[in-house]
């Protein structure tokens, strides 16, 4: 008898917890598997102003849940990421942004790697073009006035 | 060859050292407001004080003024306001931004410590915290009068942030004015 209480007060709780979570849920989610998509990729490129180094999917910071709202809101009226983005860009400052936009500010940070290979590849190039010419300057057979002045200095030490 | 290429990956460590060296001492929870420079986004909210009386972005017209995002949950507001009624006391014209708050705690808060501000604007939703892209409050701007953010600071403003970061744009926007 007791086990049965037990047991219907065990389901009675799950039920409750799968009930109460409901709302929460429909709120977070998106029927169409393709929106939600969209929706769980724009939140993970959107960084949270307040808890940094975590984007709005992941936080629970009040601001994230607002900006996640936005999102939700945005998409349902029909904008496309880049306005989403720019949205955000526009209130949060480029800072919200993984993905940061191609502007003078960011040339460094989207140029940079490719300089810094460049350059990498252009040393390695001269090393091994000076490395050949050494080592070609080294094989060629010397001169007869060359030999002379070797022959010169072998003699004289 | 030349030798003085030689000391080139010293004179590129010491740069990389100094500037990283540099970024130690930034804050970066303090973020650059992207609205420096541009007009406060507009909006049509009540006031705290009477909810039949709306207020629009013209308010920020015609006198430099301090726009403070505050809140009864906030225990930093707690912290910043004595600094509050100091500046109201001084003249320095303040507008409070009532942000996800409830009006009758944030009546009885401005009762309770004193009213700094020459009015509030009451955003239990945080729709013009969102637009203004407030994150965390306390967060005060410092608007020219022609309604353009001129700085802004994330964090209690005291006395030593009035004097270095806000007094001197204050007394030049007043004087452009």
């Amino acid at each position: 008898m007791n086990a049965i209480v037990k047991t219907a007060e065990a389901v009675l709780l799950l039920l409750a917890v799968v009930f109460l979570a409901m709302p929460a849920m429909a709120q977070e989610r998106f029927e169409d598997p393709e929106l939600r998509e969209r929706f769980s990729e724009l939140t993970r490129e959107l960084r949270c102003p307040k808890c940094q180094n975590e984007s709005i999917a992941e936080s629970g910071a009040p601001i994230s849940e607002d900006m996640r709202e936005r999102v939700r809101r945005m998409m349902r009226e029909g904008a496309t990421d880049e306005e989403i983005r720019q949205a955000m860009v526009e209130r949060f400052g480029s800072f919200v942004s993984y993905r940061p936009a191609f502007a003078p500010r960011t040339w460094a940070l989207w140029i940079g790697p490719f300089v810094a290979l460049v350059i990498g590849v252009g040393v390695v190039l001269v090393l091994v073009a000076r490395n050949r010419a050494r080592r070609q300057l080294d094989s060629t057979p010397l001169s007869d006035e060359e030999r002379r002045r070797a022959e010169k200095w072998l003699r004289d030490e | 060859m030349n030798r003085i290429w030689l000391f080139l990956p010293l004179v590129l460590a010491v740069t990389l050292g100094v500037v990283l060296y540099w970024g130690l001492g930034e804050d970066p929870s303090e973020l650059d407001s992207a609205l420096v420079g541009r007009q406060v986004p507009s909006f049509d909210l009540p006031m705290l004080h009477d909810s039949k009386v709306s207020a629009g972005p013209a308010i920020f017209k015609g006198k430099v003024q301090l726009l403070n995002v505050w809140g009864t949950w906030c225990a930093a507001c707690r912290v910043e306001h004595p600094q509050l009624n100091r500046l109201s006391e001084q003249g320095v014209p303040i507008v409070g931004l009532n942000y996800k708050d409830e009006r009758g705690a944030a009546l009885d808060w401005l009762e309770e410590r004193g009213d700094p501000y020459s009015r509030v604007i009451y955003d239990p939703e945080g729709s013009l915290g969102f637009d203004l892209g407030v994150y965390g409050a306390p967060e005060t701007y410092l608007i020219d009068a022609e309604g353009i953010v001129r700085h802004r600071h994330v964090g209690v403003v005291d006395q030593d942030v009035w004097e270095s970061d806000f007094e001197p744009l204050y007394e030049r926007y007043r004087k452009d004015g």
